[in-house]
């Protein structure tokens, strides 16, 4: 139990040190690597807590592909990095402040710190409860059975968030020379070939 | 030294507010705005996973799931809707986007 605190401990720094990176990183391409980093640790933090399947897809989805495509994307744009730091410092107290009353309410709401009457208690029983059946299939069996229809819209989202993307960056450059095909199949003999009756020993 | 739904509360407490904190700071980098709309999404889902686990139900998990592709999903188009800006105004500045001001 002991080792399971340590585990959380350390894990729960890595991300919540890390998401600041993100947010304090000069670079860009620092950013969305501390932000691997932090995906990383959320998914052992969930593997800590008992949902595998969660933690799987989570380094699956974000650090296969969203990480990635963010890495592609800040290296493809040549960005000027000067000029997206300015007002960085001004707006810190502001953003500070915010941030601060943000997360005591947050946590004051949720009763993780003084004495509120919604107690974590109630919500929570004691301790994580061990399912009869591993984490993958109870998911599998709801996910199949009962929401079988939102498993299916979700699959429709990705679909049209795919063809929107590729609409949207696909671009036709002008004055580009491409084969195309269909027309040199349909072209006429009389384009192509000309019969010409060569009179023997008279040459062209 | 039980860890308990309130430790998971509190991490995931703190990745939303940094994912905020730093839509304030980088006001100016669109990369950096999408980088902290994921950060609060992850911390959406700690919270999703955290309550489904410590109560035994598995639904939150399968709305975990859905997170992450509303997530997925919305990471593309923002980038790609980046890529074209950029492609025709030559830099990702935010203030620079107010075309469609009325």
């Amino acid at each position: 139990m002991i080792l399971q605190a340590l585990a959380f401990y350390v894990f729960a720094f890595v991300v919540m040190a890390s998401a600041a990176m993100v947010v304090v990183s000069r670079n860009p391409v620092y950013s969305v690597l501390f932000l691997i980093l932090a995906f990383f640790n959320a998914a052992a933090l969930f593997v800590l807590i008992g949902a595998e399947f969660i933690a799987m897809i989570l380094i699956i989805v974000y650090v296969g592909a969203v990480a990635v495509l963010f890495l592609f994307v800040v290296m493809m744009l040549d960005i000027n990095l000067t000029e997206l730091r300015e007002g960085f410092l001004k707006y810190l107290p502001v953003g500070a402040l915010i941030g601060l009353v943000l997360l005591a309410e947050i946590l004051l709401g949720l009763g993780v710190i003084g004495n509120t009457p919604t107690s974590l208690g109630a919500l929570a029983k004691a301790g994580p409860q061990v399912l009869a059946i591993d984490n993958t299939r109870a998911i599998g069996r709801v996910l199949y059975t009962q929401y079988f229809y939102l498993f299916q819209v979700a699959g429709l989202v990705l679909l049209v968030a795919m063809i929107g993307a590729i609409v949207l960056t696909l671009r036709t450059r002008p004055g580009v020379r491409r084969q195309r095909i269909s027309e040199q199949l349909y072209r006429p003999k009389g384009d192509a070939v000309t019969v010409v009756k060569v009179p023997t020993r008279g040459g062209v | 030294m039980v860890i308990g739904l309130g430790h998971y509360l509190f991490v995931a407490a703190v990745l939303f507010t940094l994912g905020i904190l730093g839509i304030f700071l980088n006001r100016k980098n669109v990369i950096v705005i999408l980088m902290c709309v994921e950060l609060m999404l992850l911390a959406v889902n700690i919270n999703l996973v955290a309550f489904s686990v410590f109560q035994g139900n598995v639904v939150g998990q399968v709305f975990a799931m859905l997170v992450l592709t509303v997530a997925a999903a919305e990471a593309a188009i923002g980038l790609a809707i980046l890529v074209v800006y950029f492609r025709i105004r030559g830099t990702i500045e935010v203030e620079d986007i107010n075309a469609m001001k009325g």
